[in-house]
């Protein structure tokens, strides 16, 4: 017996061409070893990981290469076997764009020679130390956000619900799908085993209405693990219905307060492969050394979602799925949304990588003329926030920061709804971020009052 | 190799602003050809010179202004302003009323506030205000529908556009012989002088709710509205509010005094309710901008139209309502913003 949450009520919100068939094709193409590894030290959000090996040093698959910092921060493991051969500073995707960032490079030999399985502790029993295994398994958050598992695990309330996010509402991206479809066993024993760490009285599985055959799998799945704290949702195909505030506002009807997190509020949200990367380290002791990356977009030969060990340089992955087409005009790290415009592809992906689109000039926004604001109210029609954009547009542009402020600045979440439906084509999410920056930098300058000296 | 770096997201605008305005110049086809079918080419005539005095101001004033033309020339608004003025027109006017109206919309309306999406009030609508207040005698010059029955002498379409651009008549007929009073007029006269509305509507030019052939007209712009609801161009909440406004006063008076005043079928289907509910009150720049404040918005313009047309001055009162109500907007958007996620 399964159970189901039915979906409450979602703010705005857009509905996109998914362009997900190409990459869905055929199964995700596992055991790829690239050349050689490039491996950030700071891949997640918090404070970078400490190196433990030494430039010369050989390597095994598993083998961690740098432990966890002080908390937040997660453990950063070798994905193949090989020689360290430099750590230095590397052009890296990061939170704040591609900037160098001190990383470990490793020269793959081509054997994949695994840790030894008798090397590997086993899986803890107490949940203190279940949560250390999660660090030095160098878990983090695989939606984008990057955030270290264990410390999201060590809730400040009890744990009401933990929501697994399967909804990937973004477009071009199905690594999630994939993986829904191929591993759903697994994902469902790891989100038990997240609900056991969060001693949560349940766990919902959402899923976007556009994946059927992911929906099928995890059905199955659960029916055959036989929780009744598990439960699953089928959530309408809209973006951004995956948003983590929009998806325990659909799940739950409840909101989450503007600047606080869910965990505040007893729900913790986690990604699907979180959850398959947590069962793989309890059943196979394997940390986080490969994701699920979707390649696609018309610029790339052979769209396909492959298992990649992480630091792989994203030419060679985009070699394995047969190189570029004629055309291709932007590469992008991420759905067409939310997603990171690279200037080169010679920067490894990360943890964070979910998405590598290799676009055509047709496929993405080449015009960049804007129209003036016509007022017609769209973008406030798709805000997920409920803002008001081109009331926040005239505040951006004239450097108004009470009016930014009072109309919600800080609780946009920069999902792009409004830039897709404006007939102005204004860049408003790019006006946005830059706003948010100003108003960042105004409030670390302190602001002298008159008559000061 | 190197490739571009925009800012996400990289998802191509699904509609761009002459796409939109495009849509509105498409839904109004229809109602244009039903209103040639029954009043003749003078609404054609109107559109073709308040539009060519709409793009020639434009482009003057952006020149002047210092401002690029191309993309503005371009945007189709300045066509959609002209095609919704030359509606408001009497269809039997001197060609200088469309070219004054045109100018005057373009100029003192909107490129004076900012050009595109800074008019606070309805470019058309204050083109047409002018007109009526300045040329009160031109602007009444309405024809009654050539609906064959009427003891009428319908012009040609050569003797309309010669009496439009040189303002000769045939010798058998004058200015007065070829125009008619609306049925708003006619009603508003009517029930002043104390007759019983179902005796008013007796008459020769009244149709089945509103006037004979200006009903179809009005059937076609609400055609028309309805597309640009499926496309999505306009939205529910200002059409819904606009007739709510006007047929719930209009059905509660109606039914206290039925010989006293209009039903509301009348009110629907006559002068410019349709116009107005789908085409002009719809306009973004000028209505209010959030979901509850285009239903204040819309009310408020249905009100006055009712108000206006059974005790004002003149017979219909959309163009006034409009910019009535385009004057309120700025304090209807301060106190209807929606409340943001997560905040109380």
């Amino acid at each position: 017996m399964v159970d189901y949450v039915f979906e409450r009520h979602l703010s705005g919100g857009i509905l996109l061409p998914a362009n997900k068939t190409t990459s869905t094709a055929g199964p995700i193409h596992r055991g790829f070893v690239p050349s050689k590894l490039v491996l950030a030290l700071r891949q997640h959000r918090g404070n970078a990981a400490v190196p433990v090996v030494a430039v010369g040093e050989r390597v095994l698959k598993g083998q961690a290469v740098a432990r966890a910092g002080a908390a937040p921060s997660a453990a950063v493991h070798a994905g193949s076997s090989g020689w360290v051969r430099a750590i230095e500073e590397r052009p890296v995707l990061g939170g704040h764009g591609v900037q160098p960032s001190l990383c470990i490079v490793i020269e793959t030999d081509g054997h994949d020679e695994r840790v030894p399985a008798a090397a590997a502790p086993t899986w803890p029993t107490d949940v203190v130390e279940q949560r250390a295994a999660i660090r030095a398994g160098g878990i983090v958050g695989l939606g984008g956000a990057v955030y270290p598992t264990a410390d999201k695990l060590a809730t400040p309330v009890p744990c009401k619900t933990l929501i697994v996010n399967g909804a990937e509402c973004e477009p071009y991206i199905s690594c999630d799908d994939m993986l829904m479809r191929e591993n759903a066993a697994e994902i469902v024993s790891g989100t038990l085993l997240l609900t056991d760490v969060l001693a949560a009285p349940r766990a919902i599985i959402a899923i976007e209405r556009d994946k059927p055959q992911a929906m099928e799998a995890i059905e199955a799945a659960a029916q055959a693990a036989d929780d009744t704290r598990l439960k699953l949702a089928e959530v309408p195909t809209i973006y951004p219905a995956g948003g983590e505030k929009q998806l325990v506002e659909l799940l739950t009807g409840e909101e989450v307060p503007s600047g606080r997190y869910p965990s505040e509020f007893g729900y913790v949200c986690q990604n699907v492969g979180t959850a398959y990367a947590v069962q793989r380290l309890r059943a196979e002791r394997e940390p986080l050394i490969a994701r699920v990356v979707t390649v696609t977009g018309g610029g790339v030969k052979k769209p396909q979602n492959i298992e990649a060990p992480i630091g792989t340089p994203i030419a060679e992955l985009i070699a394995q799925c047969g190189g570029y087409n004629e055309g291709v005009t932007r590469l992008i790290a991420g759905g067409s949304m939310m997603g990171y415009a690279l200037p080169d592809d010679e920067t490894p992906i990360t943890k964070a990588t979910n998405c590598i689109i290799a676009a055509l000039a047709d496929e993405v926004r080449t015009d960049m003329h804007e129209w003036p604001c016509i007022r017609c109210g769209d973008c406030a029609m798709v805000c997920p926030s409920r803002l008001l954009p081109q009331d926040l547009l005239v505040a951006a542009v004239s450097s108004d920061f009470a009016s930014l402020h009072t109309l919600g600045l800080q609780d946009c979440i920069e999902c792009g709804c409004c830039d897709v439906i404006c007939p102005s084509q204004i860049m408003l999410t790019e006006r946005f971020r830059v706003a948010k920056r100003s108003v960042a930098a105004r409030e670390r300058i302190p602001v002298k009052s008159p008559g000061q000296d | 190799m190197r490739f571009d770096q925009p800012t996400a997201p990289h998802a191509r605008p699904i509609v761009s602003v002459p796409v939109i305005m495009r849509r509105v110049l498409y839904a109004l086809v229809p109602a244009m050809l039903c209103h040639t079918w029954y009043f003749g080419p003078g609404l054609l005539l109107n559109f073709a010179l308040t539009a060519a005095a709409a793009l020639l101001t434009e482009g003057l004033v952006l020149r002047l202004r210092g401002r690029p033309t191309r993309h503005a020339l371009r945007d189709c608004s300045a066509l959609v302003t002209a095609a919704l003025l030359s509606f408001a027109l009497p269809p039997f006017v001197p060609f200088w009323i469309p070219l004054i109206g045109g100018a005057i919309a373009i100029t003192l309306a909107k490129q004076l506030y900012g050009g595109l999406g800074k008019n606070l009030f309805n470019p058309a609508m204050v083109g047409y205000v002018f007109l009526i207040l300045s040329f009160p005698v031109q602007m009444t010059q309405w024809l009654p529908p050539r609906m064959g029955d009427l003891d009428y002498r319908p012009l040609s379409v050569g003797e309309h556009v010669r009496y439009v651009f040189t303002g000769h008549l045939p010798a058998d007929l004058d200015v007065d012989a070829i125009t008619r009073a609306t049925p708003l007029d006619l009603v508003k006269e009517g029930l002043r002088a104390g007759r019983p509305f179902a005796e008013i509507r007796g008459g020769a030019l009244f149709g089945d709710f509103g006037g004979r052939g200006w009903e179809w007209v009005a059937n076609f712009i609400a055609l028309g509205g309805l597309y640009l609801l499926y496309t999505g161009t306009i939205r529910w909440h200002i059409p819904t509010s606009f007739l709510s406004g006007l047929l719930v006063p209009a059905t509660v008076l109606y039914l206290i005094d039925p010989s006293a005043f209009a039903t509301p079928g009348f009110h629907l289907f006559s002068g410019a309710t349709m116009l107005g509910a789908f085409f002009i009150a719809t306009e973004p720049v000028s209505a209010a901008g959030t979901d509850r404040g285009r239903l204040i918005y819309g009310a408020g313009i249905g009100l006055l139209v009712y108000a206006l047309r059974t005790w004002g001055a003149y017979p219909d009162g959309v163009a006034f309502s409009v910019l009535l109500m385009n004057g309120t907007v700025p304090l209807i958007n301060r106190y209807t913003r929606p409340r943001i996620y997560g905040q109380r």
